[in-house]
C-alpha cells in the first residue's frame, strides 16, 4: 500500500492497519468540523436550505399519511413532477461526468484539481435522484420488496431493476473515488492510481449507462408513441451534457465571486466548449424528432401536438415547452458567441438558461406528454399540485445541502488547508 | 479532537461549538416536528409490514393472512366477510369477447364492476371505460368516454376497454417487484401486499387497465360485497396498483364476470378456451374476431367482432 513516491518524512507511513483506526476517525469529525464552518453567509444560505427541506419532509408526510390524492397525478397521467425531476436529475449526475473525462482520459492537470466538483454533483443529485423515486412510491414502506435476497428483484426483466443497479452502482462509484481522493489528501500523502483510476474509468461508462438505462425505461414501453423513439437515450445524454456541466460551471463562478475560492479559468473554458457542442446536438435531435412527428402526421403526433399547439383546447403544456425552446435557443446563442467564457455574467446566465431549458424538456415536457393522450386517447391534463411543489422543493434543497456541505470540505481538503497535523508539515509544497 | 489544529483561532472555539450544538438540537428538533404526521398513524403489525409475496406464502401462512384481513374487515364495516383463494382450474384458459354490434353503451357492465369489486365511490371507479366512436372508424382517437346523453346515439358504435389479459402483458415484464404476473388460466393479478406503488405497470399498459389507489378505498358498509377474493376483489390497501381480474373468485368457480351478468344486451361472452363446448370458443371459430392494438404484440385474450 505504501508507495516508493510517498513523501519521506510522511508520519503515518509507519503501522499501516493502526494508523487508519486513528486517523481515519479524525477525517471525519474535522470533515464535519469543516462542512458546518462558514461565513455566516454560508450560515444563512445553509439554515435556508434546511428550511425548505423540512417543507419538503412535512408535505411528504402528509403525502404518506393520507395518500397520494393531495398530488394532481390521476389514472390517465400516473407520473408527473417527481419522476420528471428524476429523469432530469440522472442527467446531472450523468453529466458531471464530463469534467472527468478531460482530467483523467486527456490528463488535464487543471481540470484535475477540481474535478472532484463533478464528482460531487454526481453523488448528490444521485442522492436526489432516489428519493424522487422514493416519494413516487404508494408504498414506500415496502421498498425492501425490491432488496435482493429478501424481496423479489425482478432482474433483468424489469428496466426499473436496471436502472436501481446502474444508479446504486454509480453512486458507489462515486462515493468511493471522492472519499479515497479526500482522506489521502487529508493525510497529505500523494493518491495511489491503483486505488482510484480503474474505479474512474469504470465511472465515465458508468455514467452514460444510467442515463442510457434511464430512457430505457420509457422508450422501451410501445404503448407509449410519445416515448417509444430509439432517439430518446440519445437525447438523453445530450442535454444531460448540457445541464451537468451548465451547473458546474455555474458553480465555479458562484464559488470565485462570493467564496473567495481561487479557482483556474482553464476547467470554465473546457466545459463550455463541451456545452457548445452538446447544445447544438440537442438542438438537432429534437428537430429530428419533430420534423418526424409532424411531417408524418396521423394519430401518434397526438402527444406532440398536445405538447407545442394543445389538443381540444388543452393547452396546460403550451407554455412550458415554449419556454424551453426560448431557454435552449437563448442558451445556444450565448454560448456559441465567441469570447463565451469571458464575460461571467453573461455566461451565467447562458448556464441558467440552459439549465432551465433541459429540466422543462426532459421533465415536464417529456413525462407528463407520454400520457396525454393517454392510451385510451382520453385527454386529461396535469400541473402539479402545491403538494408536489413542496415536496420537490424539499428534495433539491436537500441535494443543493449535500453538494453545498461536500464543497465545503473537499475544496479546503484540495486546497491544503485541511489537513491532518503533522501531515501539514509534511507536505509543504502543496500548502503554500 | 480538540486539539486538532484548528480552523477557527481557538478564542471561538467554544463558543461556535455551543452555537452548533444549539443549531443540530434545533434542526433535529424541527426534523421530528415536518415528520410528525408519519408518526401519528397507527402503527401497522408486523405481520403485516413483513408480509411475504403471494408465492412464497404457506399454506398456513396465507391461512393467517386471510384470517388478519378478515378480521381488519370485520372491524372497519361491522359485517362478515369471506376472502377466498380460488385456484386456477385446471385446463383452462379465460378468454373474453364483445359483440359490437349489440353493445349499445348503456353502460350497466361498468356499474356492475364498480359494485362487485368494491371500488372507491366517491372516484366512481371501474375497470371497465366505454368509449362512444363514430360508426366508420376504428381510430380511438375519434372515441369519448364522457358521453351523457341517451344511447344509443345516431351513428355511433361502442367500444367497452377493460384488462386485455394479454399474453404478452408489458405491465407484468415492467414490474421491479413480480407484484404482478400472469397466472395459469391466462388472469394477470396484482399482489395488494407486495406492490409498491412506483405505477410502472399503469404507464407500460397500452391499454388504461390499471387503476392506482391515491386514497384508501371508501366503500359504505352496506354496500360492500362480502365476498371477495384474496387476488381479486378484497379492498384495496392505499397506494398500490389494481386491476380487472375476470372476476376470477367467480369464474374460478365456474360463475360468469360481473360485468356479463349485468349486460343486458348480450353482447359480452365469456368462458374457457380450452372447452370445446364453451360459447367463447363458438365465436372465435365462427366470428371474424379482432382484438386492440395489435400492432404492439401483446397478444390479448379479449376479442371484438360485429355480427355479419
Ligand atoms: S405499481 Fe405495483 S404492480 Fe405496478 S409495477 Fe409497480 S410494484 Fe409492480
Amino acid at each position: 500500500m505504501s508507495r516508493m513516491d510517498d513523501r519521506p518524512m510522511d508520519i503515518v507511513t509507519t503501522q499501516p492497519v493502526q494508523r487508519h483506526r486513528v486517523t481515519y476517525p479524525r477525517f471525519l469529525a474535522r470533515a464535519l468540523a469543516a462542512a458546518t464552518d462558514g461565513s455566516l453567509a454560508f450560515y444563512a444560505w445553509m439554515t435556508g436550505l434546511t428550511a425548505v427541506f423540512l417543507v419538503g419532509v412535512n408535505a411528504w408526510a402528509h403525502q404518506v399519511t393520507s395518500g397520494m390524492i393531495h398530488t394532481n397525478m390521476t389514472d390517465h397521467v400516473s407520473w408527473g413532477l417527481y419522476i420528471a425531476n428524476f429523469t432530469f436529475l440522472v442527467g446531472v449526475a450523468a453529466g458531471g461526468v464530463m469534467m472527468v473525462i478531460p482530467a483523467y482520459l486527456y490528463k488535464d492537470k487543471k481540470m484535475q484539481d477540481v474535478v472532484i466538483l463533478g464528482e460531487i454533483l454526481a453523488i448528490a443529485a444521485i442522492l436526489a435522484c432516489l428519493a424522487f423515486v422514493t416519494v413516487d412510491l404508494g408504498r414506500p414502506g415496502r421498498v425492501w420488496h425490491m432488496f435482493p435476497g429478501v424481496g423479489r428483484f425482478h432482474f433483468p426483466m424489469s428496466m426499473l431493476t436496471w436502472d436501481v443497479v446502474v444508479l446504486s452502482g454509480y453512486l458507489l462509484l462515486n462515493l468511493h473515488v471522492v472519499g479515497y481522493l479526500l482522506y489521502t489528501r487529508f493525510l497529505g500523502r500523494q493518491p495511489n492510481p491503483r486505488w482510484y483510476k480503474p474505479f474512474v474509468l469504470v465511472s465515465i461508462v458508468w455514467a452514460i449507462s444510467i442515463h442510457t438505462v434511464t430512457a430505457f425505461l420509457y422508450c422501451g414501453l410501445g404503448g407509449r408513441p410519445f416515448w417509444n423513439s430509439a432517439l430518446l437515450a440519445p437525447r438523453f445524454l445530450a442535454s444531460a451534457f448540457v445541464a451537468g456541466p451548465a451547473f458546474l460551471i455555474v458553480t465555479m463562478l458562484v464559488l470565485r465571486r462570493f467564496g473567495r475560492v481561487d479557482l483556474p479559468q482553464r476547467p470554465i473554458d473546457v466545459l463550455v466548449r463541451i456545452v457548445r457542442v452538446a447544445i447544438l446536438v440537442n438542438l438537432l435531435m429534437v428537430a429530428s424528432e419533430l420534423f418526424t412527428e409532424f411531417y408524418t402526421g396521423g394519430a401518434h403526433t397526438a402527444a406532440a401536438r398536445y405538447l407545442f399547439f394543445g389538443h381540444e383546447g388543452a393547452t396546460a403544456l403550451v407554455p412550458w415547452i415554449w419556454t424551453a425552446l426560448a431557454c435552449a435557443l437563448v442558451a445556444a446563442f450565448l454560448f456559441l458567441r465567441p469570447g463565451a467564457s469571458a464575460r461571467s455574467g453573461t455566461l451565467a446566465v447562458a448556464c441558467v438558461l440552459a439549465f432551465v431549458g433541459a429540466w422543462i424538456e426532459k421533465g415536464m415536457g417529456l413525462i407528463v406528454p407520454g400520457f396525454v393522450p393517454s392510451t385510451l386517447h382520453e385527454i386529461v391534463e396535469y400541473t402539479p399540485s402545491h403538494l408536489e411543489w413542496r415536496v420537490s422543493a424539499g428534495i433539491v434543497a436537500f441535494g443543493l445541502l449535500v453538494y453545498s456541505a461536500a464543497l465545503k470540505v473537499a475544496l479546503p481538503i484540495f486546497r491544503g488547508t485541511l489537513r491532518l497535523p503533522g501531515a501539514e508539515t509534511a507536505a509543504p509544497e502543496e500548502g503554500s | 479532537m480538540s486539539d486538532d489544529q484548528a480552523v477557527e483561532p481557538a478564542p471561538g472555539l467554544s463558543r461556535r461549538r455551543v452555537m452548533k450544538a444549539l443549531g443540530a438540537t434545533l434542526g433535529a428538533a424541527a426534523f421530528g416536528a415536518a415528520a410528525a404526521p408519519l408518526l401519528d398513524q397507527e402503527a401497522p403489525d408486523a405481520a403485516a409490514l413483513f408480509q411475504r409475496h403471494y408465492k412464497e406464502l404457506s399454506r398456513d401462512e396465507k391461512a393467517e393472512v386471510i384470517q388478519r384481513l378478515e378480521d381488519e374487515a370485520r372491524e372497519a364495516y361491522g359485517r362478515n366477510v369471506s376472502i377466498a383463494d380460488p385456484k386456477p382450474r385446471w385446463r383452462t384458459k379465460f378468454a373474453y369477447a364483445i359483440n359490437l354490434s349489440l353493445c349499445n353503451g348503456n353502460g350497466k357492465c361498468v356499474e356492475a364492476c364498480h359494485r362487485e369489486n368494491n371500488h372507491d365511490r366517491e372516484t366512481n371507479q371501474s375497470y371497465i371505460r366505454v368509449l362512444e366512436m363514430p360508426k366508420g372508424t376504428m381510430d380511438m382517437e375519434q372515441g369519448n368516454t364522457t358521453y351523457t346523453h341517451a344511447v344509443p346515439a345516431e351513428g355511433k358504435f361502442y367500444l367497452p376497454v377493460q384488462c386485455q389479459q394479454c399474453d404478452e402483458p408489458p405491465c407484468v415484464n415492467v414490474c421491479p417487484v413480480e407484484a404482478t404476473w400472469k397466472e395459469r388460466d391466462g388472469i394477470v393479478v396484482v399482489d395488494y401486499d407486495w406492490c409498491i406503488g412506483c405505477r410502472y405497470c399503469m404507464a407500460a399498459c397500452p391499454y388504461h387497465a390499471r387503476r392506482f389507489n391515491w386514497k384508501a378505498p371508501v366503500v359504505p358498509a352496506d354496500e360492500l360485497n362480502p365476498e371477495q377474493g384474496y387476488l381479486s376483489n378484497r379492498v384495496r390497501p392505499q397506494g398500490v396498483v389494481e386491476k380487472c381480474h375476470f372476476c376470477l373468485h367467480r369464474t374460478r368457480e365456474g360463475r360468469l364476470p360481473a360485468c356479463l351478468e349485468a349486460c343486458p344486451t348480450g353482447a359480452r361472452v365469456f368462458g374457457n378456451i380450452l372447452d370445446p363446448q364453451s360459447p367463447i370458443r363458438r365465436v372465435l371459430e365462427d366470428k371474424r374476431v379482432y382484438v386492440l392494438k395489435e400492432e404492439l404484440g401483446t397478444k390479448p385474450s379479449f376479442f371484438y367482432f360485429f355480427d355479419a
